[in-house]
C-alpha cells in the first residue's frame, strides 16, 4: 500500500493519498495543496469550477492526520492557490482548516504561488532544516532536499497519477491538493534534476514504483 | 468545371430548359452559353424560389447543389450592392476554399461586381480584421468561424443588411451539436438581419420534414430528381470472409482484380485502425505496385493533402479512406466505391456510394465487402435496404443543453443581452423550438453562477445583471472564452515523430500509454517501432517486416441502425436463404437445426459450457454500445446472484458472458427497473460517462480546451476532468452538467434507449435455451477481441505486473 524508503538519514513512507510520513519525527509533509484554487479562477474570470476542491482537499488530509496521528504538520508551498485565497476561504473551510491546526506544530513553506504569510495561523517559513534535510518550495542543488512545486505524474498501464519523484539525493512531492493538473515526469526540468535511477511512485488507491526514466 | 469536373457545379447532362434562364442576369446567361452549359430543373427552381423565407433542396451528389444555392445570390447582385449579402456555411473547411475558386469563375467570367472571400481558422488576422470592417458580398465560412464572428461586438453591424444564408451539406451537420450551434446561430443572424432568407443544400435523408423543421419554421422542401438507382451489389469471393474480425484482408486479391478495373476506385474503411491494417495488406500484396494511397483524420495534413492532390492530378488508382472522405470535395474520376466491412448504416451507405461517379443521371457503383460470416447476412440486409429506398437513421432529441450553454457564454461576449429576448431568440432555432423557460434559465444560471448548490461565487459570477441586461463581469473574459468556442472535440491526442521529428501522424493518448518501448504499431500504413514517451510526443523508428500491434485510434464505432438490425432479425426467418452465398446459408441452417434464429419479437439467449466455464449468449440485436452496456449491467446482477462472471464480449448484436456458473433463470436478470437502477448507480461511475462528462464540460464552458502551447509549456494548467465528474458526484449530484451527461450518455456511448426499446418489444418473450456446448452463431463471439474483463481489481493487477517487470528490467527490483 505504502512505499517505505531511506533518504540520508531519514527512514520515510511514501502514502498512497501523496502524503509523506517521517514517523520518527512525527511528521506529516504535504506539497501544493492549492487552497482556494477554483474561487482564484472565478475571481479572475475564468470557468467556475466546482467549488468544492477545497473541502476534498481538506477531507484527504484530516484522513492522513487522523491515519499517522501525526503531531507536525510541514506544508511545503503553495498551500494556497494565492493569498487572496487563503483570506478567501469559505467559513466552514476556514473552521475546518483551524481545526486541524489546533494542538499541532503546523509549517507552511511559501510557494511561488502564496510568497508571504497567509491570515491563517502557523508558523512562515521560506524553507527549514530538520533531521538533516532541507525542506523547500523549489528544488536546488543542495542536497539531501525534499520539495513539490512540478506537479509531477507518471503512467502504467491503465493508469496516470500523480507521482513522488524520488532518487539518492531528492523527493520531489506530487501535489496533495484536488484536482490540479500536472507535469509528466519525462519533462527536462524534472529529468534534469533527477538522478538516472530515480523511482516514480504513482499514488491511487495503492502506490506503485516504476524507473522514472524510460 | 473546366478540366476538373467538380462536384457541386456539375453542368453536365442533356439540356433542359432552353436559354436564357428565368431572372438570371445577362451577363452570367451569356457566360454560361460560351460554355455551354445547362442549367438542372431544380437549379432553375431554386431561382423561381429565391423569395421563400427558407427553402430545403435535397439532391443527390453530382446534382449542382452548391449552384442551386447560389444562383439567386448571383442573380440579385448583378445590381451593386453594398455590404454582406450572402453567408455560406459548410462543414469542412477545405469546401469553403474550393467553392471560392469555383464560384469566381463564372463571376470574373460574367464579369459581375461580386467580391467572394472565405473565413475559417486558416484565414490570416489581417483578412480577418479587414473582413471585419469591410465585408465581402459572398462569406464562405464554417460555423466554428461564425461563431467566433458573432461572438464580436461589431456582429450587428457586419449581420446588418445579410440578405441569404446558405448551409450545405446540412444534413451532415444537423447529426452533431455542430448543426445545433449552428442553428442557434442563425436564429441570431434572423434578429440581426430580420427577414433573412435560408436555404439547406442536402444530400438524400431518411426524413426530409425533420430536416426541415431543424432549418427553420416555415421551410419548404424541394426535391431534386434522384437520378438512377446505384449499381450495388456484393464482391463475391473465391475464399468465403473469416468467422470474425473486422478488415477484409481475405477480399485483397478480389479487391485490387477491381481496382485494375476501374479508373479511380475508394475503398472506405469504419475505423481508421482497420483502414491502416488493410492499407499495409493490400500492399503487400499489390504486385503490379498500382498506386494507391490512404486518407484518414490521424495521419497529418501534409500527407492528407499530398493524397489529394494526387487524386485530383488523377495520378492514383485507388485510396483507402475512411468518413474523412465522406464529404463534399470532388476527388477526381471516381468510378467505384467499396465499402469493407458492413456499412452500419444505410443511409452513411447510400450517401458514400454516392461518391462514384459525379455525373449526375449516371448510376454510382458499388460493391460490399463483409469482413466476416456475420457481416455477409448484414450486408445482404443493407442491399435489400438501398434497393428498397429505405433509409434510416434515429431521429435526434431537441437541442442539446451543453451547447446552449456555450451560446449563451459566445452571445455575452458580443454584449449586453436582455434574458427574455434571448431566450425567445433562441426557441427560433428548429433543435431548440421546445425549450422551456426553466430549462434555458438553468443555462443562464450555469453559465452565470456555476450552478453549484454552495453558492461559492456570488462575489465572482461569469455573467451579472447591469441596467436590466446580462453581462459579463469581467470583460477581459472575453478572450478566452472565443479561445474555447465550438462543439468539436477533439479526443486527447499524441504526435508520432520518426528520430529526424519528421511527422507521421497522431495516435490517442490513451493508446499511446498502453505501449512500451520495443511495441510495433501502423501509421500511415508503416510499422513503426516505440521507442518512448518525450515532453508529449511519442518517438519512434521504422520497423519494416515486423508484425504490427493493432494501432487504436478514436475512430468511431458506429452501431448498426434499429431499422437495419430489423432487417436482419427478418432475414433469418426466411424458410431459405437463396440470395446468400452458400457458406453463409448453410452456417444459418446449422443455427437454426442446433438452437434457433433470433427472432424481432423474442428475445434468444443461449447457455452451455465450453473451455471449462458456463456461457450466456444474449441476442439482443441492439448494436455496439447497448450491447456493451447490457454485458456491463448483466454481469454486475449475475455478480450479486453469486453467477460468478468472468468476463463478456459484446457486438453489435449479441453479448456473450462467461463465468463459473450457468444462468437458469433469465427473467430477474432482464428487468427493466433493476437495469434502469444498475444505470442510475454504479454504472454512472464508469468510464463511459466520465468521457461524456469531459466532452459536456468542454462545451458548456466549465473547462478549456488544453491547447497545445499550454500544454507544451507546463503545469497545472488542465484540469483532470474525471476528478471534477467525480467531485460534482460526490458533493453536487442534481449539477446541471451532470443530469446534461446522463442525458448524453444515454442516446449515446451507453445507449440505455436501445435497451429500453429492446425489453419493451420483447416483453416477457425470452427464450432460454440449455445446449450442450457453443452453437454456430455463438462460435464467431469466441474470437472477437476486446473482452471486457469484470473483476475490479483488474486494472490494479495489470498496473502492478506491470510496475514489477520494468522495475525488473530496469534492475531496480
Amino acid at each position: 500500500m505504502t512505499h517505505p524508503f531511506t533518504l540520508g538519514p531519514a527512514h520515510l513512507i511514501a502514502l498512497p493519498s501523496g502524503a509523506l510520513h517521517w514517523p520518527h519525527e512525527n511528521l506529516l509533509i504535504v506539497s501544493d495543496l492549492h487552497l482556494g484554487k477554483s474561487e482564484r479562477l472565478a475571481r479572475r474570470g475564468g470557468a467556475l469550477l466546482p467549488p468544492y476542491e477545497t473541502r476534498a482537499t481538506l477531507q484527504k488530509l484530516d484522513d492522513d492526520i487522523e491515519a499517522t496521528a501525526a503531531r507536525r504538520i510541514l506544508c511545503l508551498g503553495d498551500s494556497f492557490d494565492d493569498l487572496t485565497a487563503a483570506d478567501n476561504l469559505s467559513e466552514d473551510d476556514r473552521l475546518w482548516l483551524t481545526r486541524l491546526m489546533a494542538g499541532r506544530d503546523w509549517t507552511w513553506v511559501q510557494g511561488n504561488h502564496d510568497a508571504g504569510p497567509a491570515a491563517i495561523g502557523g508558523s512562515h517559513r521560506a524553507e527549514i532544516a530538520l533531521g538533516g534535510l532541507a525542506f523547500r518550495h523549489i528544488a536546488t542543488a543542495q542536497t539531501p532536499e525534499i520539495s513539490g512545486h512540478y506537479h509531477p505524474k507518471s503512467h502504467l498501464p491503465g493508469r496516470t497519477a500523480p507521482c513522488f519523484l524520488i532518487d539518492a539525493a531528492r523527493v520531489i512531492m506530487p501535489a496533495y491538493g484536488a484536482s490540479t493538473g500536472g507535469l509528466w515526469c519525462d519533462h527536462p526540468d524534472l529529468a534534469a534534476l533527477m538522478q538516472p535511477r530515480a523511482l516514480a511512485i504513482l499514488t491511487g488507491r495503492r502506490c506503485l514504483a516504476r524507473p522514472m526514466h524510460g | 468545371m473546366g478540366n476538373r469536373p467538380h462536384v457541386d457545379f456539375a453542368f453536365v447532362g442533356l439540356p433542359i430548359f432552353p436559354y436564357p434562364a428565368p431572372m438570371l442576369p445577362s451577363p452570367l446567361t451569356t457566360w454560361f452559353q460560351t460554355q455551354g452549359w445547362t442549367l438542372h430543373p431544380h437549379q432553375l427552381d431554386m431561382l423561381d424560389r429565391a423569395q421563400n423565407p427558407s427553402t430545403l433542396l435535397i439532391a443527390p451528389t453530382g446534382g449542382g447543389k452548391t449552384l442551386a444555392g447560389f444562383l439567386p445570390s448571383l442573380a440579385e447582385l448583378s445590381q451593386p450592392c453594398k455590404g454582406l449579402h450572402t453567408l455560406y456555411i459548410s462543414p469542412l473547411k477545405a469546401l469553403t476554399a474550393d467553392i471560392r475558386r469555383n464560384l469566381r469563375r463564372p463571376v470574373e467570367g460574367a464579369g459581375l461586381p461580386i467580391r467572394i472571400e472565405d473565413r475559417t481558422g486558416d484565414t490570416t488576422y489581417t483578412q480577418r480584421r479587414r473582413q471585419r470592417t469591410d465585408p465581402p458580398h459572398i462569406l464562405l465560412t464554417t460555423p466554428e468561424s461564425l461563431a467566433l464572428l458573432l461572438s464580436y461586438e461589431d456582429a450587428p453591424r457586419i449581420f446588418a443588411g445579410l440578405q441569404r444564408v446558405i448551409i450545405d451539406e446540412i444534413h451532415a451537420l444537423a447529426e452533431s451539436k455542430r448543426g445545433d450551434q449552428l442553428m442557434l446561430q442563425i436564429a441570431r443572424l434572423e434578429t440581426l438581419s430580420p427577414g433573412l432568407r435560408r436555404v439547406g443544400l442536402s444530400a438524400t435523408v431518411e426524413d426530409p420534414p425533420a430536416l426541415a423543421r431543424f432549418l427553420g419554421p416555415e421551410t419548404q422542401i424541394l426535391l431534386a430528381d434522384p437520378g438512377p438507382d446505384p449499381d450495388i451489389r456484393m464482391l463475391v469471393t473465391r475464399e468465403p470472409p473469416p468467422w470474425s474480425g473486422g478488415g477484409g484482408k481475405y477480399a485483397i486479391p478480389a479487391i485490387l482484380e477491381q481496382v485494375k478495373a476501374h479508373k479511380i476506385t475508394l475503398i472506405f474503411h469504419n475505423t481508421r485502425a482497420q483502414a491502416e491494417i488493410f492499407f499495409h495488406n493490400l500492399w503487400l500484396a499489390n504486385e503490379d505496385l498500382l498506386p494507391i494511397g490512404i486518407h484518414h483524420g490521424s495521419l497529418s495534413r501534409e500527407q492528407r493533402e499530398r493524397v489529394e492532390q494526387a487524386m485530383v492530378a488523377g495520378s492514383l488508382r485507388a485510396v483507402v479512406c475512411t468518413g474523412s472522405l465522406d464529404l463534399g470535395i470532388d476527388w477526381g474520376d471516381v468510378d467505384l466505391v467499396i465499402q469493407v466491412g458492413a456499412p452500419k448504416n444505410v443511409k452513411r451507405l447510400v450517401q458514400r456510394i454516392g461518391r462514384a461517379n459525379h455525373r449526375y443521371n449516371a448510376p454510382s457503383k458499388a460493391l460490399l465487402v463483409p469482413a466476416n460470416r456475420f457481416e455477409v447476412v448484414e450486408c445482404q440486409a443493407a442491399l435489400e435496404a438501398v434497393r428498397a429506398h429505405a433509409l434510416d437513421g434515429d431521429p435526434r432529441g431537441p437541442g442539446p443543453r451543453d451547447v446552449l450553454c456555450q451560446h449563451i457564454l459566445a452571445t455575452a461576449c458580443a454584449g449586453p443581452f436582455d434574458a427574455t429576448h434571448l431566450y425567445t431568440e433562441v426557441t427560433q432555432a428548429g433543435p431548440y423550438a421546445t425549450l422551456t423557460r426553466p430549462d434555458f434559465d438553468a443555462c443562464l444560471d450555469f453559465v452565470a453562477t456555476g450552478g453549484y448548490a454552495l453558492r461559492a461565487y456570488d462575489r465572482w459570477q461569469r455573467l451579472m445583471i447591469r441596467e436590466g441586461k446580462w453581462t459579463l463581469r469581467d470583460p477581459r473574459a472575453a478572450a478566452l472564452i472565443r479561445q474555447n468556442l465550438g462543439t468539436i472535440i477533439d479526443i486527447e491526442t499524441l504526435k508520432v515523430r520518426l528520430k529526424n521529428a519528421s511527422l507521421l501522424g497522431e495516435i490517442e493518448e490513451g493508446f499511446a500509454a498502453t505501449l512500451t518501448p520495443g511495441d510495433t504499431f501502423l501509421i500511415g500504413g508503416e510499422v513503426v517501432r516505440f521507442d518512448g514517451l518525450r515532453e508529449m510526443t511519442v518517438q519512434v523508428s521504422r520497423a519494416p517486416g515486423r508484425p504490427p500491434r493493432v494501432a487504436v485510434f478514436n475512430g468511431t464505432k458506429f452501431a448498426t441502425s434499429t431499422q437495419l438490425s430489423h432487417r436482419i432479425l427478418t432475414l433469418f426467418q426466411q424458410p431459405d436463404w437463396p440470395d446468400l452465398p452458400a457458406h453463409t446459408a448453410h452456417w444459418l441452417q446449422l443455427q437454426r437445426d442446433t438452437s434457433r434464429l433470433p427472432e424481432p419479437d423474442r428475445l434468444l439467449l443461449e447457455s452451455f459450457p465450453q473451455d471449462g466455464h458456463e456461457h450466456l449468449c444474449i441476442y439482443g440485436f441492439a448494436g455496439r454500445n447497448a450491447q456493451q452496456t447490457l454485458g456491463l449491467l448483466i454481469t454486475k446482477a449475475m455478480e450479486d446472484q453469486g453467477l460468478a462472471p468472468l468476463g463478456f464480449v459484446a457486438t453489435d448484436y449479441a453479448t456473450l458472458i462467461w463465468g463459473l456458473e450457468p444462468v437458469t433463470d433469465a427473467a430477474p436478470l432482464f428487468d427493466l427497473a433493476t437495469l434502469r437502477q444498475g444505470v442510475e448507480t454504479w454504472l454512472a461511475g464508469n468510464a463511459v460517462m466520465k468521457r461524456s462528462f469531459r466532452n459536456v464540460a468542454l462545451i458548456a464552458g466549465l473547462i478549456e480546451r488544453a491547447n497545445q502551447g499550454r500544454r507544451k509549456s507546463g503545469r497545472q494548467a488542465t484540469f483532470s476532468s474525471d476528478i471534477l465528474y467525480d467531485t460534482l458526484r460526490r458533493y453536487d449530484p442534481d449539477h446541471l452538467l451532470l443530469n446534461i451527461t446522463h442525458e448524453e450518455a444515454m442516446r449515446g456511448l451507453v445507449d440505455f434507449a436501445r435497451i429500453e426499446e429492446l425489453l419493451t418489444r420483447i416483453g416477457p418473450r425470452i427464450d432460454l435455451i440449455r445446449l450442450p456446448h457453443v452453437t454456430p452463431l455463438a462460435a464467431p463471439l469466441f474470437l472477437e477481441p476486446g473482452v471486457v474483463p469484470i473483476h475490479g481489481a483488474a486494472r490494479d493487477r495489470l498496473a502492478e505486473d506491470a510496475a514489477r517487470r520494468l522495475l525488473r528490467e530496469a534492475g531496480l527490483d
